[in-house]
């Protein structure tokens, strides 16, 4: 099963290309042309995203530096232990919607300190693959195609967060506990 | 929203380096963040340009709309605002195919292609449809099969068994989607603010 895993992991991709670029062919479509065709649009995505990538960056790299995480992290410690969220896990949840790559540095720590194969260790990497970048998906997404008033999407998926966080304490609990 | 958010990390940010951290490092980090959007976008350009390429060979072969026609009742259900044989329904069912196969630099630039397709359909230019709030809140609960990333990082801290997470992030993972799938449906209910 691992190894199986494993090897599909490897040959996603080039079995992707392989089976579009084949399937285009015997549906007599030039697939070189259209590829060209395609990935021009690849420049104008990336020159459209770009400001808020800056914006993200920016916003992020100052909370998190400032310390002003680590303070959010505190204030919010009591009402987390109350609902049984280990405090070790909690900068990492915080984190997890805001920025992806923090959010892997702070699992390395994790993984580092208390062991990849330690209970925290095991929730925290099952948290980290339960959710996405919130922030940075919803700010790339609308902002490509102008969108202001993004309604309830936020608060959909912060609840959809949180469940993923519950969820992930649970379940370690139970398939890791007995 | 987003806007308030922002402004609070940076004006609460520089705030508290200016009381308690370090005012000089949390500039830097602000600069940094600026110089790495650059070097991520100078990055993703090529793989962007790459997908798209790629995404506009299966479309043009009738692939894409091969696959979302063997999806299109589970996307019809998500997605009722978007009719049947609509590019979009295309582009979001490409999309969320390379984010569960993990495949998250193919699934942004595919993602926004939907993005665009929805708003063509969108009656107000500045306002997200329900289609695009529940095709938002899909991507952002995460839909992957094989954390790769989270397993890659625990062969690296020497685990016994790195994949052992699999199974309890699968489990995670679908009741984090279907959480954000039940809370879109219900807030798509209280915010009948306009008709679509």
């Amino acid at each position: 099963m691992i190894e199986f895993i494993r090897i599909l992991s490897i040959v996603a991709i080039p079995g992707f290309i392989i089976f579009v670029l084949g399937y285009g062919h015997i549906k007599k479509v030039n697939v070189y042309e259209t590829f060209i065709e395609g990935a021009r649009e690849g420049l104008a995505t990336v020159v459209r995203v770009f400001p808020y990538m800056v914006a993200m960056f920016v916003a992020i790299g100052v909370f998190r530096e400032s310390g002003a995480m680590d303070i959010l992290v505190k204030i919010l410690s009591p009402i987390t232990n109350l609902l049984g969220i280990p405090g070790e896990i909690l900068p990492l949840a915080l984190m997890r919607p805001v920025s992806g790559m923090a959010a892997t540095g702070i699992l390395g720590e994790i993984l580092k300190t208390y062991g990849p194969d330690s209970f925290l260790g095991r929730v925290a990497s099952t948290l980290m693959g339960s959710t996405e970048t919130t922030f940075y998906t919803l700010s790339i997404y609308f902002g490509a195609v102008g969108i202001k008033k993004i309604r309830y999407t936020l608060w959909g998926s912060l609840l959809s967060d949180v469940a993923g966080l519950f969820a992930s304490i649970i379940i370690c609990s139970i398939v890791f506990k007995s | 929203m987003v806007n308030a958010i922002w402004l609070f990390m940076i004006i609460i940010g520089f705030l508290v380096a200016l009381f308690f951290g370090d005012l000089e490092a949390t500039t830097q980090a602000a600069l940094d963040g600026a110089k790495y959007a650059v070097e991520l976008c100078v990055g993703l350009l090529g793989i962007y340009a790459l997908w798209l390429g790629l995404m506009k060979v299966a479309e043009k072969s009738g692939l894409v709309e091969a696959i979302s026609k063997k999806m299109r009742g589970v996307m019809g259900i998500l997605f009722p605002g978007v009719p049947a044989g609509h590019p979009a329904m295309g582009a979001m069912t490409m999309n969320l195919i390379a984010n569960m196969l993990g495949l998250g630099n193919a699934a942004t630039p595919l993602g926004i292609k939907a993005m665009h397709e929805l708003q063509g359909i969108n009656k107000h230019k500045d306002t997200a449809t329900h289609d695009m709030c529940m095709f938002l809140i899909i991507n952002t609960s995460s839909v992957q099969l094989i954390p790769t990333t989270v397993i890659a990082l625990r062969s690296a801290a020497n685990s016994i068994n790195p994949n052992e997470i699999i199974g309890t992030t699968l489990i995670a993972t679908t009741c984090s989607t279907l959480i954000g799938i039940v809370a879109a449906k219900v807030f798509r209910r209280l915010y009948n603010d306009r008709i679509y």
